[in-house]
């Protein structure tokens, strides 16, 4: 059983007060999750991210389609229990102190008292909350909201965690701390589904992921399945090599960029049809050496790109 | 059970929120003050003294209450919807109708412990005032100084306010603050009048428009029905039962209410 499942999932939108007009948010999303993987739901702003999100919370209801979590229909109480959530921009009660945010979220889960203090002040120590946890939520920084959100969604030791734009306002060394924390929490079996625009976010810890734009599901798959054959060069870097030899090659087009990084030594990136073998003969007979050569791959991000770019022009033709 | 115990939970919630905000304690604060002042007005009037104080302390209670119930209860889902706050609380084991539920109970706690703030304000100066007094001037008051039948005035002033809660909660899972509290102070302004809209034919002489102030009468809360402080301030008997049918029309009025907001804010969707 997958662990999140969702079939032609869609929600309209009516804007506009006088003249309403419908708009469709997410557009017929089916995908899969599977248990204990971590699943990046990627997409430019507006993509329909949130939207996907919300549906899976039941913040909103679809206009059409079914979403299963751990084969159980969202929002029922037995579900929610074995789910986090993290929206997006966090916000909480002012008044209230990160430690009785955390008890009282914890006592909706029944927890005794307690155990109610001991995983509040497990989490905070786990996102990095010190001392501040006595401090009412409204003096808290954006990062710090984030981090006692991140908390927050794990108190119940959930199943499945969803995370809407988990790095959103953290610094460099928060953004290390909560990639580590998703790790440990896929380690001991816990499915997080996160939605992000940081690419490399989604490139260092995902299993698979998902492309939405304009509310479509673009493509979705294994990260490693994505983005492992799609070599489109090659990367070969030489010494000593002679100036005259580096503009015939790039005069003839075997070399579409040089790039200076040492004295005499250059970055030549390769077209995918030319055989780095002949031009490496080539260059050694004129007395250049060999550094390395590496196939030049494709970037999530270089993929990211082209896919969403493929959908505005399919819908800008449409 | 679970459920009870959910609905205390965000009850309790609400009521600490609420406690910790400066603008339940200026209105208290506020109201306390006004219950201390009108000893001084009662100075300045010949042998009306005490009646002053206890007209002006039932106001004090009704009008101090009833802009914590509405100025409180308008923001109660509305605050929590707009700073998204309630986005982390749905994901937990809570349904939309405890939510709402929750919220209402822990309005509900906050107004009960400050009606009991005032009231206690309130006998206090009256205390003062009974024992400061001259037999002969005490002779000549209708009822003692601290009279507890007075009380009976106070429960109806929370049924009241309990109900304008309900109200202010009902608009405020689908409206506006600003919208939510101009209906619900204009439900409570026209629930004053209610009484007139029974013989509306006396008045007008076209039976459409009649019947359709019949009908009003009947759809609208009658918020004159709870006002006994007259009588209790000269101290003239209020029938249990009268006591027991207006408390219990009140309740009645709140459980439609609830369910309706409940209805309501199910089917709501957080963009």
């Amino acid at each position: 059983m997958d662990a999140i499942q969702t079939e032609a999932l869609t929600k309209h939108y009516s804007v506009g007060f006088w003249r309403p007009r419908p708009y469709l948010a997410l557009d017929g999303v089916t995908l899969s999750v599977g248990r204990g993987e971590v699943f990046g739901f990627l997409g430019p702003n507006g993509a329909g991210k949130t939207t996907t999100l919300k549906l899976l919370m039941q913040l909103i209801y679809p206009t059409s389609g079914v979403a299963r979590i751990l084969g159980l229909p969202v929002g029922s109480s037995e579900l929610k229990r074995r789910i986090g959530y993290l929206p997006e921009n966090p916000y909480f009660y002012d008044h209230l102190t990160a430690e009785e945010l955390l008890q009282y979220f914890a006592s909706l889960f029944g927890f005794a008292a307690a155990e109610r203090r001991q995983r509040a002040s497990r989490l905070l120590d786990e996102v990095g909350i010190g001392a501040e946890r006595r401090l009412q939520l409204r003096k808290f920084s954006k990062g710090m909201l984030q981090r006692v959100g991140i908390a927050q969604a794990l108190l119940n030791d959930p199943e499945v965690v969803f995370f809407d734009e988990p790095m959103s306002g953290l610094d460099p060394l928060g953004r290390r701390e909560i990639r580590q924390l998703i790790l440990r929490l896929r380690d001991r079996g816990c499915t997080v589904f996160f939605s992000s625009h940081v690419l490399s976010d989604a490139e260092a810890l995902c299993n698979r992921v998902a492309i939405v734009a304009r509310g479509r599901l673009v493509t979705s798959g294994p990260l490693a399945e994505i983005l492992a054959f799609k070599v489109h060069g090659w990367e070969l870097v030489m010494s000593h090599v002679p100036p005259q030899a580096l503009a015939c090659a790039l005069k003839d087009g075997r070399v579409t960029k040089a790039l200076p990084i040492g004295e005499d030594r250059y970055a030549l990136d390769l077209p995918l049809d030319t055989p780095p073998e002949r031009l490496m003969a080539d260059l050694s007979g004129v007395g250049a050496r060999l550094v390395s050569l590496n196939p030049l791959r494709e970037t999530l991000e270089d993929f990211f790109v082209r896919q969403v770019a493929a959908v505005k022009t399919d819908r800008g033709l449409k | 059970m679970r459920s009870a115990r959910t609905i205390g939970t965000v009850a309790v919630n609400v009521f600490r929120e609420s406690v910790r905000d400066k603008v339940l304690y200026n209105l208290v604060a506020f109201a306390v003050i006004l219950i201390a002042a009108s000893y001084l007005i009662g100075q300045l009037t010949a042998g009306q003294d005490i009646k002053i104080i206890k007209d002006l302390g039932l106001a004090a209670i009704a009008t101090f209450g009833l802009m914590i119930a509405v100025f409180i209860g308008i923001g109660l889902v509305w605050k929590e919807v707009e700073r998204r706050s309630i986005y982390s609380l749905l994901a937990k084991p809570l349904s939309r109708g405890e939510f709402i539920l929750g919220k209402y109970c822990g309005l509900g706690l906050t107004l009960i412990v400050n009606v009991v703030v005032m009231v206690v304000a309130w006998y206090a100066v009256l205390a003062y005032m009974g024992g400061t007094a001259t037999p002969e001037v005490r002779a000549a008051w209708a009822a003692p100084a601290t009279d507890l039948g007075m009380l009976r005035a106070v429960g109806l002033i929370v049924v009241e306010l309990m109900l304008v809660t309900a109200i202010a909660l009902f608009f405020s899972t689908f409206s506006s603050p600003f919208l939510s509290a101009g209906l619900t102070l204009g439900l409570w302004v026209i629930g004053h009048f209610n009484a007139d809209l029974k013989n509306f034919e006396a008045v007008v002489d076209a039976p459409v428009a009649a019947w359709f102030a019949h009908g009003l009468y009947y759809v609208l809360p009658n918020f004159s029905a709870f006002d006994i402080k007259q009588q209790v301030v000269y101290a003239q008997p209020v029938p249990v039962q009268y006591l027991a049918t207006t408390a219990l029309y009140g309740a009645v009025y709140i459980a439609l209410l609830l369910t309706a907001s409940v209805a309501v804010f199910s089917r709501r969707d957080f963009k």
